[in-house]
């Protein structure tokens, strides 16, 4: 135990490091998620014919990647394009789409959920489309949305992680790179997922705040 | 003002209205009564564009509907509908709801809409209710507070959609009487109900549909109390002697 308090003094500042390119990625990615998923969302919702079948047929598509490979060919395959990102850049933008299919179905769960006489009050009193979304169904549909919003956030945080197989050192790198050279995995290991879940716990006491929220209306 | 001719409307293979050809006169109160799914609220949801129709035309004040018109916006600010089940926006207090189209769709200062919608609040009796949440509120009150959000568009017409078929029965009184007002300042209304009472002492005519078309229409009065039509007797000894 002795040991591992020592290690921890040792390889806990280089960690945070980690700590600090997994927060940026998360966040990141976290907005660029949020932001096309919605997109995705209200195309689906339209109504328009040909943005419902592009957004579904593009949900299918970032959903049926897995993530390491969207990050290889964003990161990897995209130069060859004329399109070369910086390890982070990429992490982000592949992360952000990757996660922007399951914020889209999300967002799209919870506006449908919405009753149909809502948007019919809101068109009898002269709103147009978007005038209803975002005066009467979105500020509705958030109530329905943030619970499993929040664990999205947390499912993004972890799998930040897989930003390491393109160079970033976050903090699942930053530990195996110590591990590797070190040779102290236990000590090594255990400060990462502790780290992680240090992160993690402030999310998901912000998933029940919005389940309690969401539970008394 | 309003006028309907010939209207078609079919849901997939069902063909709702047959040939609905009627108008409602500027400050005319009309009830539509007659059978449940007998396409009575179906007109309603064509006049101001919830439902598209497929044959015939209607129109309101000379500008014809057609909901997948960009025109169907200027027309819904001057027809405005006040649904069974109300429908107001729980997320907003009684008066956010009133003042939400005067803000954001006709843009007026929201000192002059709160101003406004303080008054109309004040004339459905809930002066009291302005910062509450619909869910707070009684069927009674919250059919009150559409009703002053309807008005608030300062609309030429106000279509009502079974008003009171949702409440209980001690709460249907109040709600009638601040539409009984309304038709006495003059507004035009037509009102799909089963409230046979108001219908005979409101309006001024009555429409009886039956299975998508006008069996039967005349003086609300005459209609009530000496209906010629069997059909149009039938459902109302079934509707006034349910026993």
């Amino acid at each position: 135990m002795q040991k591992f308090f020592h290690d921890a003094i040792e390889f806990v500042p280089i960690l945070l490091q980690g700590v600090w390119l997994t927060i940026v990625v998360t966040i990141g990615s976290l907005l660029l998620s949020t932001v096309l998923g919605l997109i995705w969302a209200l195309m689906r919702v339209s109504g328009i014919g040909i943005l419902t079948g592009i957004s579904a047929a593009l949900i299918n598509v970032i959903r049926g990647i897995p993530i390491i490979v969207l990050l290889f060919y964003i990161y990897f395959v995209m130069p060859d394009f004329g399109i070369a990102l910086s390890a982070l850049q990429a992490a982000i933008i592949g992360l952000g789409i990757a996660y922007s299919a399951y914020q889209a179905e999300n967002f799209r769960a919870g506006i449908e959920a919405i009753d149909k006489g809502q948007i019919e009050a809101a068109q009898t009193i002269g709103m147009g489309w978007w005038l209803t979304m975002r005066r009467v169904v979105l500020p509705q549909a958030v109530r329905i949305i943030l619970p499993p919003y929040g664990n999205i956030m947390i499912m993004m945080l972890k799998d930040s992680s897989q930003a390491s197989t393109i160079t970033v050192a976050e903090l699942a790198l930053q530990g195996k790179l110590i591990a590797s050279s070190t040779f102290k995995n236990t000590s090594v290991f255990t400060l990462v997922a502790l780290m992680y879940l240090t992160m993690s716990i402030p999310l998901i006491l912000l998933v029940r705040h919005f389940e309690n929220k969401a539970n008394r209306k | 003002m309003i006028e309907l001719n010939d209207v078609h409307k079919s849901f997939g293979k069902v063909e709702v209205l047959k040939g609905i050809t009627a108008s409602v006169a500027k400050s005319e109160v009309v009830c539509i009564i007659g059978p449940s799914g007998s396409g009575k609220s179906t007109i309603l949801r064509c006049i101001n564009g919830l439902e598209s129709y497929d044959r015939g035309e209607i129109s309101v004040e000379g500008a014809r509907v057609d909901s997948n018109d960009r025109s169907i916006v200027a027309i819904r600010t001057q027809v405005s509908m006040v649904f069974q089940r109300f429908n107001l926006f729980p997320h907003r207090t009684a008066l956010e709801n009133v003042i939400e189209g005067p803000l954001y769709v006709k843009k007026e200062p929201r000192g002059q809409a709160v101003a406004r919608g303080r008054a109309l609040l004040a004339q459905v009796g809930l002066a009291d209710k302005a910062e509450v949440h619909p869910p707070k509120l009684s069927g009674g009150q919250q059919q009150r507070v559409a009703i002053a959000r309807a008005l608030a568009m300062q609309p030429k017409a106000i279509l009502f959609d079974e008003p009171t078929s949702a409440l209980d029965p001690e709460l249907v009184g109040e709600v009638l009487s601040v539409m009984r007002k309304l038709a006495d300042d003059g507004m035009t209304m037509v009102v799909v109900t089963h409230e046979m009472g108001f219908a005979r002492d409101v309006a001024d005519r009555v429409l009886f549909i039956d299975g998508g078309v006008i069996v039967e229409q005349g003086a609300a009065k005459s209609v009530l109390n000496q209906p010629q039509h069997p059909r149009t007797q039938d459902f109302l000894r079934r509707v006034l002697h349910p026993l």
